[in-house]
């Protein structure tokens, strides 16, 4: 493993093996010395032209708890905000003799072009509406732990704004390597266009009824809906769709028992999903942060640390 | 994903027949009861003990070592593994390692006596590195070493404590070592290693 640019570029057996590693990443969590000396004199650059808080504070701390230097970039306050190119400014920091990019931004694709122009690793930690595989790992981490197994023949709900959503295509593309069953669940409105001949020949459900899914589901993921990419029109009122699609009380109680809940975060607390579901024991929210971190070691652990990596 | 891969370099993979077996069966079991013996004697009794085996097969033979002081001694010694892949000196020489579990019983390694269980002491590499991680563990009174075979050729300031065989052998030989729970077998192999003396003629 090169760069973590698309779930689609890994394998069962290297999900498994990120996954497992995050294990024993996890388990550093735990202990009153957070560190291991495994990258040490390695430099990662987290470099965030969107904003972030769980993801670049997690692969921050995964970074310095793996013992690498790592340094935050922002697009806001760099030579991004005085014009220079994407192209320039990533060869500046590549100049500087950098190991490996976190990168997020807001076109889709930018951190595969960003590998083709560099030396270094790039992770994607999430491009425009295309992928964020960090988040999918994290969340087949945290819904393994708590389901057991390796999720093969589980059923996953996934619902809300799946047009805008990164998230969305990353999950999709791990759980249905995973062998997981999914269903896509949405208003019309917010179902990507085109989903109908993917759905067909990957083998995933769509539906726009939540309430039809919801029995059979052993975890449903609720997407944020993102109302900065909003440009209007997709639902009359915020009030409709919490309504139709929200995770409401009544909806949690048609969910079996051993189902859990799980929502990458930020959330909108009253829209997709009620304070009742939010904090419910079934709520994997908090777990999915601190897995964050675990599952982002693994990823620079595995991107980092054999022979061939780079320099 | 076999934990048996990292030790055996592709292309030597031993077979049954291969080189010539130096312990085997119940020798081993002798070895160990001695080795349990030789613990309580250092520790003068087994207050405080804590074994920790080196992930593969130091975690058997720490298992093994913990039940012969059961019966030795009538108590139980917590025993726990020590993964130390991620404080190895020679990750970038190799590809990606797979991490194998630490569990350490108690979750707490101060004030004890930790005992280091492993197969095979050659280079001494593997044991600097266990005791690198036991020092973010925290702070055991004492440590001391166990191992089944020392080989020879330390590269660094290192001994055991408490050896079941020393086996005199040359940089190009290769010690294998086969256990029950995981090969099906209680054998300790020593061949030539192809691999190996080629690595060093370069």
């Amino acid at each position: 493993m090169r760069h973590l640019l698309s779930i689609g570029d890994l394998s069962r057996e290297e999900i498994l093996e990120l996954l497992d590693t995050a294990e024993s990443m996890h388990e550093v969590q735990h202990r009153e010395v957070k560190k291991l000396p495994t990258l040490r004199g390695r430099t990662i650059i987290n470099f965030f032209f969107e904003d972030s808080t769980r993801t670049r504070s997690s692969f921050e701390l995964a970074g310095k708890w793996l013992s690498a230097d790592t340094i935050n970039l922002s697009g806001k306050g760099s030579s991004v905000s005085k014009g220079e190119s994407l192209r320039d400014t990533v060869m500046t920091i590549d100049a500087m003799g950098v190991d490996l990019m976190v990168v997020r931004h807001m076109a889709s694709g930018a951190p595969a072009q960003i590998a083709s122009w560099t030396g270094c690793s790039i992770v994607n930690a999430g491009d425009g509406t295309h992928e964020h595989p960090s988040q999918a790992l994290l969340d087949a981490y945290t819904m393994r732990r708590r389901l057991g197994g390796d999720l093969a023949g589980r059923h996953v709900a996934i619902v809300g704004d799946l047009t805008h959503s990164r998230v969305l295509r990353s999950n999709l593309l791990c759980l249905r390597t995973l062998g997981a069953s999914v269903t896509l669940v949405a208003p019309p409105t917010l179902m990507p266009s085109g989903i109908g001949p993917w759905a067909d020949t990957d083998g995933f459900g769509t539906s726009y009824e939540l309430d039809d899914v919801l029995p059979t589901v052993d975890a449903v993921m609720m997407l944020r809906v993102q109302r900065e990419r909003m440009s209007g029109g997709f639902f009359p009122t915020p009030r409709e769709y919490a309504v139709r699609y929200g995770l409401t009380p009544a909806r949690l109680a048609r969910m079996p028992e051993h189902a859990v809940i799980c929502h990458p975060g930020p959330m909108n607390r009253g829209l997709e999903i009620s304070a009742d579901a939010a904090d419910a024991a079934q709520s994997l929210v908090l777990d999915q942060v601190s897995a964050g971190v675990a599952v982002r070691m693994s990823i620079l652990y595995h991107l980092l640390a054999g022979e061939g990596s780079t320099s | 994903m076999s934990p048996a891969r990292e030790r055996v370099p592709e292309g030597t993979t031993p077979t049954a027949e291969s080189g010539r077996v130096v312990l085997a069966g119940e020798e081993i079991g002798r070895a160990l009861r001695r080795i349990a013996h030789e613990i309580l004697e250092t520790n003068k009794g087994p207050q405080d003990l804590l074994l920790l085996g080196i992930p593969t097969r130091g975690v058997h033979l720490a298992r093994r070592l913990g039940a012969a002081l059961h019966d030795v001694e009538g108590v139980e010694v917590p025993v726990g593994s020590l993964d130390v892949t991620m404080y190895r000196d020679d990750l970038r020489r190799q590809p990606v390692r797979h991490l194998e579990p630490t569990d350490v019983p108690g979750d707490r390694v101060e004030g004890k006596v930790v005992v280091l269980v492993d197969d095979v002491l050659f280079s001494g590499r593997t044991v600097r590195a266990a005791l690198d991680s036991l020092a973010d563990l925290g702070r055991p009174r004492a440590v001391r070493l166990a191992v089944l075979v020392d080989r020879g050729h330390r590269e660094l300031p290192i001994r055991a404590d408490h050896v079941g065989k020393n086996l005199p052998t040359s940089r190009g030989e290769r010690v294998w070592v086969r256990l029950v729970e995981q090969d099906g077998a209680d054998e300790v192999r020593i061949a030539a290693d192809p691999a190996r003396r080629e690595g060093e003629r370069q």
